[in-house]
């Protein structure tokens, strides 16, 4: 236990966004003023520089991919990237026309994937193809025997994310990749939350598309990049936005020149430096943990507790309730396992997904460390749930018939 | 969310926290009435307990525990406040209405109040029940 008290409030919430690194900051400063052109223009110096600065930049994602520098497609982000991958894929590779009247294909996907994928799947749905969801068991890990499983003869994509955003659990990629390939089946995945965190080799790990996003990885907001796999297979995609035919005319539209300057130098950042990082942040995870469970009964960590990302920590107490339990902690940023703003009480659709009951969804905590994360934050951080929930389990009647002996399953609630 | 300076006093210093014994022992104790409403899985649970003076008929003493938001808190721990030196007539008078107005309870929390309103009227029903005295005034029974 340290002493020294960390400057608050503590921001514990780095899956959902991250702080600007300043050198990539720095890097991006000159394209808002001098360096403004437009990578289009093609006859003078302004084009010539910006364009020079997006090439250095899809250079720099190319490296921590591991791909081509051909293969990289700027997007407005990790939400745009998969739509375009998803959507893209499905229409180039559907089986049967629409209106056909027969299935345009399969799709396998699972239910606890971001809702940026869940969607655009569901739309497909709408619109004649087939989609599975795979319900993953309560370790959260989607294995390749479960997509293998589903696999149809007429799956035309796969659409698996790398690392879960809520408890941070890894999937079988590298296994899921293989089998895509050995199917000759297009395979997505959603990367936000791995890229620049984990090592990412998207040939040795199979992959046909991957989309991430720059917030996650100290870059700015409204910039993302998606791997499109050019040999072995040439992938296709439908595009979303037609126009000018920019990034190989997957996407038109002139491209966020800043943004992309800035997504290349936080790239490159992580590359030195993901390392060191999931070393660190993986031990003051195990602090935060340790001195969490060790103290307090009736808590328990979401998820597969090795395969994970080594920066999240998704933990539930019993018989304290989220909001509430949110509210004794305000001078921590963190997200809540349930959305208890809005009228209806819904609990963490990923945590009920695995099968975590929504009066234990409700009262779960994601806490995601981060590049800047000390150990007095953590300290803190532990001591100031620990005391929220002595507080609050004070306060419950559901504690109290807990300790009692009463098993709170078989009590007849009046239900609302 | 934004909650008002009353739901935050509420909330970090409640009153009259507690409880008149174990749930064994208040099942067996005449001069209590128990109002336990909501479920764990809709987020709220209100316990609200009301010990009557014999001799006056009056509301004594009041203690709540409550497993829920800062607004279900909040109101649990404003009703007992306000039980307390009522009769039982006075007290199932109380309207959520009241409750919401003197906390400003956001829209989205009304539903706080009315289950605080629930509890107060369990409580009662349960302290007759135990005395023999007839339950089921128009007002409760139009509730559910």
């Amino acid at each position: 236990m340290t002493n020294s008290q960390p400057r608050l409030p503590i921001y514990l919430d780095h899956a959902a966004t991250t702080p600007c690194d300043p050198r990539v900051v720095e890097a991006m400063l000159p394209y808002f003023t001098t360096k403004f052109g437009n990578p289009g223009s093609r006859n003078h110096q302004f084009g010539w520089q910006a364009e020079e600065g997006v090439e250095t930049a899809r250079a720099q994602v190319a490296k921590l991919l591991n791909c081509d520098e051909k293969e990289v497609i700027f997007t407005s982000g990790a939400t745009e990237g998969n739509n375009l991958a998803i959507r893209g894929a499905a229409l180039m590779y559907e089986k049967n026309a629409a209106g056909s009247g027969l299935s345009r294909g399969h799709i396998i996907t699972c239910n606890i994937e971001h809702k940026a994928v869940l969607d655009p799947c569901k739309r497909l749905q709408k619109e004649g193809f087939e989609v599975t969801f795979l319900e993953p068991p309560r370790d959260g890990i989607v294995t390749v025997d479960m997509v293998k499983a589903a696999m149809r003869d007429d799956t035309v994509l796969v659409t698996i994310m790398w690392a879960n955003n809520e408890i941070g659990t890894i999937n079988e990629i590298k296994k899921i990749g293989e089998l895509c390939k050995s199917r000759d089946v297009i395979f997505h995945t959603d990367a936000t939350q791995w890229v620049g965190k984990m090592p990412t080799d998207v040939y040795a790990d199979n992959i046909d598309l991957l989309s991430f996003s720059g917030h996650k990885i100290y870059g700015p907001k409204g910039v993302g990049g998606l791997f499109v796999r050019r040999k072995k297979p040439r992938v296709r995609l439908t595009p979303l936005v037609d126009g000018g035919g920019q990034e190989r005319g997957f996407r038109s539209g002139t491209l966020n020149v800043t943004g992309i300057v800035g997504l290349g130098k936080a790239c490159e950042i992580a590359h030195q430096e993901m390392a060191a990082d999931a070393v660190r942040l993986s031990r003051m995870r195990k602090r935060l943990e340790d001195t969490i469970t060790s103290r307090l009964d009736t808590c328990a960590i979401n998820g597969h507790r090795e395969q994970r990302l080594p920066h999240i920590t998704n933990i539930s107490f019993g018989f304290v309730e989220g909001e509430s339990l949110m509210m004794a902690i305000k001078e921590i940023a963190c997200s809540s396992g349930s959305a208890c703003t809005s009228a209806s009480l819904e609990p963490s659709y990923v945590l009920k997904g695995i099968g975590v009951g929504d009066d234990l969804a409700h009262s779960s905590l994601r806490l995601s460390l981060g590049r800047w994360t000390t150990d007095e934050e953590i300290d803190y951080t532990a001591e100031k749930i620990i005391s929220a929930v002595n507080k609050l389990r004070a306060l419950s009647p559901l504690y109290d018939m807990h300790k009692e002996g009463i098993d709170l399953s078989k009590v007849e609630w009046a239900h609302h | 969310m934004a909650y008002g300076p009353k739901i935050i006093d509420h909330y970090e210093n409640p009153r009259n926290v507690g409880s008149f014994g174990t749930q064994a022992e208040i099942k067996q104790r005449k001069d209590v009435g128990v109002g336990l409403v909501g479920a764990p899985e809709c987020g709220d649970v209100m316990q609200l307990q009301i010990k009557v003076d014999p001799a006056t008929g009056k509301i004594a003493d009041a203690k709540f525990k409550t497993f829920g938001c800062g607004s279900a808190i909040a109101s649990s721990s404003l009703a007992t406040e306000w039980l307390k030196g009522k009769s039982i007539d006075e007290a199932e008078a109380i309207k959520n209405t009241a409750i919401v107005e003197e906390l400003a309870l956001p829209p989205v929390k009304i539903h706080c109040s009315v289950l605080a309103e629930d509890a107060i009227h369990a409580a009662i029903e349960d302290y007759k029940k135990k005395n023999g005295i007839p339950t089921g005034s128009p007002e409760a029974a139009a509730k559910h």
